[in-house]
């Protein structure tokens, strides 16, 4: 498959990381989060962290919409969904997220619900035309990638005249979460990281552009790499930061030239201004209240946003306590530091969101990274024997 | 959930959709967010929505450079 094949070559991404070795100085230590869920896929599907010297190490950052997604919003759309007169349409990421008490959108569906999964918005907005007398909410979620595709649903239900059409808004933003993870006070409460530097998300970045990073770069001078999702973009970019950590310097850098822009696509930025304004605070999974950390609909269209049109209430809900989702979602513990991975918490019985999406840092894990981690107990118990 | 894949445009169709292909799958998408699209182009999809269109010779020009790290790597 063109421009996806070339950047998995193995034997390339020895050398990369040969030269990282190189590079990377014996006396200290890189700690690099990244920030997207599907470098945390990428990074564990390739198990490019055996390629890394012991002292280069990824933090999986919390970029995974579904894992952020408090568990309050899930209760929410499955009361919502419960309704008579409403289709809830959802993407598939989020069919099994865990409400409270052991509720999801799945188990609502099969007590009969009405909610239906969506590739696309488009598709939404099909259910909507073909469906009058129903009331179609889409579930929407997602960063910045995700935003531009609502928003032109929204557009196409108003220039449609669709009045059964509703958004129940849970859109994200990149810059406003890094920055938390960076200067949040829960952090002294979880503990602290060490971070170098970010690798910065791929396709979140072809829609924003690289200029949103100049802030993080200056401000707490840390390098960020904009990098594609394949495992040779990601080893790049991981070179490009220990060359930025050896030389001081504190830069924006785009590995992902061929699709990323320093300003991005400004007509997907116009489409999301033109429906979207920020909220003031949202609740993020693992990160609290994020300031500015997400969008709703703009006052003028009030009428398509789902949670004033049902008086919708978002339920304080908390997440089951041993489970680790915030710490891990903060990069502060790694998924086996968690009593329920892998006994109580897979991918077929996921306890917190970390586990749900196959981008989370548990999923990733758990399908991935656990072999891996066996062989290397085994081959470290044979050099001791 | 932000993953998107690279797709080519087979062709163009009226109110700003394409019918492009991965590997031989067909797929009608949205090209609302993406000005000037040609037969022949590779887009990355998301969601039903082409984000951005990939740089042909950007793309050219990032595998240079990892064939030359990767080099330098093999001489380490």
């Amino acid at each position: 498959m063109k421009y996806i094949d070339e950047y998995r070559d193995g034997r390339l991404a020895k050398d990369i990381a040969r030269q990282i070795a190189a590079l990377a100085d014996p006396a200290r230590s890189y700690h690099f989060m990244e920030f997207c869920g599907g470098h945390t896929h990428a990074i564990s599907r390739y198990g490019l962290e055996d390629l890394l010297p012991a002292n280069v190490r990824m933090i999986h950052g919390p970029g995974c919409p579904v894992c952020v997604l408090p568990i309050g919003r899930i209760d929410a759309a499955i009361a919502l969904a419960m309704r008579p007169e409403i289709t809830l349409c959802t993407y598939g990421d989020l069919m099994r997220v865990p409400g409270s008490n052991g509720s999801s959108l799945l188990k609502a569906k099969a007590a009969g619900a009405d909610i239906r999964m969506v590739y696309s918005t488009l598709d939404a907005l099909r259910i909507a035309e073909a469906e009058l007398e129903r009331e179609a909410v889409f579930f929407a979620i997602g960063f910045e990638t995700t935003t531009p595709p609502t928003a032109l649903a929204l557009k196409a239900a108003i220039a449609k005249g669709l009045g059964n059409f509703s958004i129940f808004c849970n859109h994200v933003l990149t810059p406003a979460a890094i920055q938390n993870i960076l200067e949040s006070p829960d952090v002294r409460k979880l503990g602290t990281i060490k971070i170098d530097g970010f690798v910065g998300p791929a396709h979140v970045s072809t829609v924003i552009g690289t200029e949103p990073y100049e802030f993080f770069a200056g401000e707490f001078q840390k390098p960020v790499v904009v990098a594609g999702f394949e495992p040779l973009d990601v080893i790049q970019a991981i070179l490009m930061l220990v060359r930025q950590v050896n030389d001081g310097r504190h830069e924006v850098e785009n590995q992902y030239i061929r699709a990323v822009t320093a300003l991005g696509n400004e007509k997907a930025q116009a489409e999301v201004a033109n429906f979207f304004e920020l909220r003031e605070s949202f609740e993020w999974r693992g990160l609290g209240e994020v300031p500015y950390g997400a969008l709703r609909l703009r006052p003028q269209y009030v009428a398509y946003d789902a949670e004033t049109r049902f008086s919708m209430v978002t339920p304080a809900a908390k997440d089951n306590p041993a489970c680790e989702c915030g710490a891990i979602l903060r990069g502060v513990k790694k998924p086996a530091d968690c009593k329920l991975f892998g006994t109580v918490c897979t991918p077929d019985t996921p306890m917190g969101s970390c586990m749900v999406s196959s981008e989370g840092a548990c999923a990733a894990h758990w399908t991935y990274g656990r072999f891996r981690e066996k062989a290397r107990q085994v081959d470290v118990g044979r050099a001791v024997a | 959930m932000c993953l998107a894949i690279p797709v080519q445009v087979k062709e163009v169709l009226p109110d700003n959709m394409a019918k492009v292909t991965l590997d031989g799958v067909s797929k009608i998408v949205s090209t609302a967010l993406i000005d000037d699209v040609r037969p022949g182009d590779y887009l990355l999809l998301h969601v039903g929505y082409a984000l951005a269109k990939i740089d042909p010779e950007e793309a050219e020009r990032t595998l240079a450079l990892i064939r030359e790290a990767a080099a330098m790597g093999d001489a380490a």
